[in-house]
C-alpha cells in the first residue's frame, strides 16, 4: 500500500447534515443555558433578547429533531453496536491515554462515536418530547400537571447528558484527533489516518478514493494538520 | 409598579441579592367565604380598575362567570354546589393570585426581573421582562398565572399594587358590599379571620377554619372556609407547596448540572495537558512493528 492516497470518509450529504445538527445544537445549547442560569442570561441578550430567544428555541428544536432523524436514518447501520465494540470498550482506557497501538481496530465508527450517536438520538428524543410539553404548557390541563413537572426534569437531565457528550465530541474532534475537523468539513482523510483510526472500515468498507489531482490544496492542508 | 426599589424583597432569575431594605408590614386580603353573596362586584371592579378588556362570559349552568381565570380576568368567583346529608350549600371562593410568601412562580422564572416580590408581600409580574416560557405556570401550586396567546406573556392579579402603594385598598375590596373582603396588615387580618372562625364554631359550623397554607410560607390572601377541613370542596389544594420537580430543578439539580459542566470542561483541559493530541504516525509505526 502506498499510504499516500486519500479516501472519502463523509459524502457531501453527511457533511451537510452534520453541519445542520451542529449549528442547531449549538444554538439550542447556548439559548438553553441562558434559561438554565441567570448568570448566562446575557447569552439570550446577545442572541436577540430573552423574548425572541424563547420564541425561536422551540422552532430550532424542531429543526434539530428533524436533522437528527435524518442523521439517524443515515448512520444507524454504521452505528449498530457489534461484538467488535466490546473489545474496543475494554481497551478504551488505552484509547483515552493515546496508547492507540493497544486499541483493537474499529469499523467506520468506533465504540465511543457510537455511544455519542445513541446518546444524542435518545437524548434528542427525550428533549423533543419534554420540549413539546414545555412549549405548549398552557395547553396541558391542570389535572395532568405531572406532565409539566416531568417535562422540566426530563428536559434538564437529557440536556445535561447531551452536553457531556458534546463537550467530549467537540474536544476530540478539534483537539485530540488529527484531521477530525478536516474530515467532517471537507469529507476526505488520508489512507494512513483511516488505517490508524478505522482499519476495519478501510478494509471492508472500501471507501472511494480521492483522485490526487482533484484536491491538491486540501491535501496539503490536511497533511499540515496531521 | 414598584414605588421604590427599596421595597424589592425578591427578584426572579437574579445573581445578586434584592435591594429591599425598607421594613413595611405584610399586607393581606381577607376573604370570608361565609359572607360572600356571589355578586361579582369584585370581578367587575378588578376588570375596571385594571382596565382589562372584557371576556365573553360562559354559561356554565352555575353562577360562575367563566370556567377559569384568563390573561384578562384575574379575579374569578368560583361557585360549587355541595350537598351534605341532604343539606345543600353554595360554596363560593375568590380565585386569584394568593401572593405566596414563598412564590413558586418566582422560583421557576428564568427571566431576570419578570417576577418580583415586594417587602409588603405582593408578588407582581413585570410583563415587559416576561419571555413567555410558562415556567411560572408550572411553579404555581394554585394554577393562577395565565398565558396570553397574542402577547405571549403571562398575567395575574397584582393585588392592585398601584393602589396599595399609595395607601388605597385593592379595587375588589373597595367594591365588596358585604365586607366579605377586607384588607390590612397580615396580623390584623388573621385576628379578624380567627375571631370569625370562633364565631362560626359557636354557631355550630364546627369545621370552619382559616386557609393560610404554610407549605408556601403562608399567603397574602387569607380565606375563611366554612368547610375548612376540606379545602378541596372549594377547589383549593389541601397542602400546597412549590412542586417537587421545581424545587429539585432549581436546587440540587442546578448545582449538580453546573458542577458537571464545569467538571467536563476541566476534565478535557486536564486530558489535553496530560495526553494531548493523538499522533497516528507514531502508532502506525507501532502497528507495523507488531506485525
Amino acid at each position: 500500500m502506498s499510504g499516500g492516497g486519500r479516501v472519502v470518509r463523509y459524502v457531501f450529504r453527511e457533511r451537510v447534515l452534520h453541519a445542520l445538527t451542529a449549528l442547531s445544537y449549538v444554538y439550542l445549547l447556548l439559548t438553553g443555558l441562558a434559561f438554565w442560569t441567570p448568570g448566562l442570561y446575557w447569552v439570550a441578550a446577545v442572541l436577540g433578547g430573552g423574548y425572541l430567544t424563547r420564541l425561536l428555541h422551540p422552532w430550532v428544536g424542531l429543526v434539530f429533531s428533524g436533522v437528527l432523524l435524518w442523521m439517524f436514518l443515515t448512520w444507524r447501520r454504521d452505528m449498530r453496536i457489534t461484538p467488535e465494540d466490546r473489545a474496543w470498550r475494554r481497551a478504551m482506557r488505552h484509547y483515552i491515554r493515546n496508547e492507540d497501538a493497544q486499541v483493537p481496530p474499529a469499523a467506520r465508527f468506533n465504540f465511543g462515536q457510537k455511544q455519542l450517536f445513541w446518546l444524542m438520538v435518545i437524548g434528542g428524543l427525550a428533549l423533543l418530547l419534554s420540549g413539546l410539553v414545555l412549549w405548549f404548557v398552557a395547553s396541558i390541563p391542570w389535572q395532568l400537571r405531572i406532565l409539566r413537572d416531568a417535562a422540566i426534569l426530563v428536559h434538564v437531565v437529557a440536556a445535561l447528558a447531551t452536553i457531556g457528550g458534546f463537550i467530549i465530541h467537540l474536544y476530540m474532534g478539534l483537539a485530540v484527533v488529527p484531521e477530525g475537523l478536516h474530515a467532517i468539513v471537507h469529507g476526505d482523510v488520508s489512507e494512513e489516518w483511516a488505517r490508524h483510526h478505522h482499519a476495519l472500515w478501510l478494509e471492508r468498507g472500501q471507501p472511494a478514493r480521492v483522485p490526487p489531482a482533484t484536491m491538491p490544496a486540501t491535501k496539503n492542508d490536511a497533511t499540515s494538520r496531521g | 409598579m414598584p414605588t421604590s426599589t427599596l421595597e424589592l424583597l425578591r427578584i426572579s432569575a437574579t445573581t445578586a441579592p434584592a435591594p429591599g431594605v425598607r421594613v413595611v408590614p405584610t399586607i393581606t386580603k381577607l376573604v370570608d367565604t361565609t359572607t360572600c353573596i356571589g355578586c361579582k362586584a369584585c370581578e367587575v371592579a378588578c376588570q375596571e380598575w385594571n382596565d382589562l378588556p372584557p371576556e365573553t362570559t360562559v354559561q356554565m349552568g352555575t353562577y360562575q362567570t367563566l370556567p377559569d381565570m384568563t390573561a384578562n380576568v384575574w379575579n374569578l368567583i368560583r361557585f360549587r354546589e355541595h350537598e351534605d346529608n341532604g343539606a345543600l350549600s353554595w360554596l363560593m371562593r375568590k380565585d386569584q393570585c394568593m401572593h405566596c410568601a414563598d412564590p413558586g412562580c418566582l422560583a421557576a422564572c428564568p427571566a431576570p426581573g419578570a417576577i418580583v416580590q415586594y417587602t409588603n408581600g405582593i408578588v407582581d409580574f413585570q410583563q415587559d421582562q416576561c419571555i413567555g416560557c410558562g415556567y411560572c405556570m408550572t411553579g404555581c401550586p394554585f394554577d393562577v398565572p395565565k398565558f396570553h396567546p397574542k402577547t405571549r406573556r403571562v398575567y395575574k392579579c397584582t393585588m392592585c399594587v398601584d393602589r396599595v402603594s399609595v395607601g388605597l385598598q385593592p379595587a375588589c375590596v373597595k367594591a365588596c358590599p358585604t365586607s366579605c373582603l377586607q384588607f390590612g396588615t397580615k396580623d390584623a387580618m388573621l385576628e379578624i379571620a380567627n375571631a370569625r372562625v370562633a364565631q362560626l364554631h359557636a354557631n355550630g359550623i364546627t369545621h370552619a377554619a382559616v386557609y393560610d397554607p404554610q407549605g408556601v410560607g403562608g399567603t397574602s390572601v387569607v380565606t375563611v372556609l366554612a368547610h375548612g377541613d376540606r379545602p378541596e370542596l372549594y377547589g383549593l389544594p389541601r397542602d400546597p407547596t412549590i412542586p417537587v420537580a421545581v424545587r429539585v430543578w432549581k436546587g440540587p439539580l442546578k448545582w449538580i448540572g453546573n458542577l458537571a459542566m464545569v467538571g467536563g470542561l476541566l476534565g478535557v483541559l486536564v486530558h489535553y495537558v496530560r495526553f494531548g493530541r493523538k499522533d497516528h504516525q507514531q502508532s502506525v509505526a507501532g502497528d507495523q512493528s507488531k506485525q
